[in-house]
């Protein structure tokens, strides 16, 4: 394929020897030799061989900004579902400034059941037990609009250099979009169902050098043509 | 003199594999060597439901081999029974020493692999599929797990036991075969057979193993080369 051209790093599967040197994540050492240990795209830098993962669930890591849900409230912690097997707690003293006295508040009058917040995970325990922090100016609750699950692996596909991607789709479709490290994307506006569409087709074509560009095209089109739709449909009713 | 469906002595029956065949699971794949015929699903890691099977240092894995009512001539009762039950078990056990079960603490890694179509290696053909779902999946593994069986069917040795084989054949002996660190992780046999004889079945079983595993391989890549 000519896109190979472009891609420098190889296709791995579980099982593939990467060479010598030092594991790093996404492989495994054995017998002094660097293994791939999942599906993915290898990559090596200074001597530490790493894969970049293609599928997968979300692994929680520090410092992470995730979209989760408000599955519970337990004395003076929320307990979040971050699309992950594990589940995060939020403590009330990372997510409300002033001071409040749980046993006298009720606690949904801040997050209820159900709420989408956008936090931070502050920490990760060996036991996966996920700390998340509303403390950060990027934090809030996100109301209304709709969510879009896609692979953890691929966030950074939707994103593209510095944002460029998310960017585009945001300026062409004037909705409001968050993504969460966690593959959970949450989109509100007029045009909601362009942007899924876009996000949707760049999960299925991930891998294709000048997405950008392809998006940007059908985009374009789609936004001109319901334009178009909207103005016909205008002529016969006035 | 050649086998009852006409093949080599040390020939595999036609295979394919196809992984991503499951639009609601994690991973997924489809094995098909000659008429038998296994899909399989990965879901998770996940959270472990019942609470209590949870493990605070590792995933847990759960496989459920299951045959289809209409895999066989006649009907197979659905539900598990000891065969299913004593498969999934050996099933288990073959794939998760490949599994870096370590990565993914107090979850669940469920395996369901269903036999569509049956015609003699079955647990085969479903550690096959089981594996690349796995792998498909996204979850760590050391290498991918190829599962072939041998045996003696008219005093011959031969690979892959196939259809009547199976039942009008001496000796039928699996094995799954965990091909870099060139280990067996799963071994049964039916059948009476010397010392000799079953050194002889072993090492042909494997050889049609490494050949499953190349097919294997192709196919992962395939998947993952066509997003491209």
């Amino acid at each position: 394929m000519e896109e190979n051209k472009e891609i420098k790093r190889k296709l791995v599967i579980p099982g593939d020897f990467l060479g010598t040197g030092r594991p790093g994540h996404g492989t495994f050492l054995e017998e002094g030799k660097v293994y791939a240990k999942v599906i993915g795209l290898a990559d090596e830098k200074n001597g530490t061989h790493f894969v970049i993962p293609l599928s997968g669930v979300y692994d929680p890591k520090r410092g992470d900004g995730v979209i989760g849900r408000i599955e519970d409230i337990v004395f003076s912690k929320w307990i979040v579902d971050i699309n992950s097997p594990y589940i995060a707690t939020l403590p009330l003293n990372e997510a409300v400034e002033e001071f409040i006295d749980f046993t006298k508040t009720d606690l949904t009058k801040y997050f209820d059941y159900g709420d989408l917040i956008f936090a931070e995970i502050t920490s990760v325990t060996k036991t996966k037990m996920v700390q998340l922090s509303m403390k950060s100016s990027r934090c809030r609750k996100l109301r209304g609009g709709r969510i879009v699950k896609v692979t953890p692996a691929k966030v950074p596909r939707i994103i593209g250099k510095n944002g460029s991607m998310v960017e585009m789709i945001k300026e062409l479709t004037g909705t409001q979009i968050v993504v969460g490290q966690n593959g959970v994307v949450w989109i509100k506006g007029e045009k909601e169902y362009l942007a899924t569409e876009a996000i949707m087709l760049i999960e299925q074509k991930s891998h294709i050098s000048g997405l950008t560009d392809q998006i940007k095209q059908m985009l374009e089109k789609s936004v001109k043509n319901k334009e178009t739709v909207k103005k016909s449909i205008g002529d016969d009713y006035e | 003199m050649s086998r009852i469906d006409g093949r080599k002595f040390d020939e595999l029956r036609e295979i394919e594999a196809k992984v991503g065949i499951l639009k609601n699971a994690n991973g997924s794949a489809y094995f098909r060597l000659g008429d038998s015929i296994a899909i399989a699903g990965v879901f998770g890691p996940r959270t472990v439901h019942p609470k209590h099977m949870e493990k605070a240092e590792c995933a847990i894995l759960r496989t459920e081999y299951r045959m289809s009512p209409f895999s066989t001539v006649t009907r197979t009762r659905p539900g598990p029974g000891r065969r299913e039950r004593e498969i999934s078990l050996v099933t288990r056990e073959a794939l998760s020493s490949v599994l870096f079960l370590e990565e993914f603490p107090k979850t669940a890694i469920d395996v369901h692999i269903e036999v569509l179509q049956a015609s003699a290696s079955t647990r085969c053909v479903g550690i096959n599929a089981a594996s690349l779902a796995l792998a498909d999946a996204g979850i760590p593994m050391r290498d991918l797990i190829a599962s072939c069986s041998a045996g003696i069917v008219n005093r011959e040795i031969v690979l892959d036991i196939a259809g009547k084989e199976d039942t009008e054949g001496e000796v039928d002996l699996p094995i799954a075969y965990y091909p870099r660190q060139k280990k067996v992780t799963l071994l049964q046999m039916d059948g009476i057979a010397t010392k000799t004889e079953i050194k002889e079945i072993i090492k042909l079983a494997i050889k049609g193993a490494l050949k499953i595993y190349e097919v294997q391989k192709e196919a992962l890549r395939k998947k993952y080369e066509e997003v491209r």
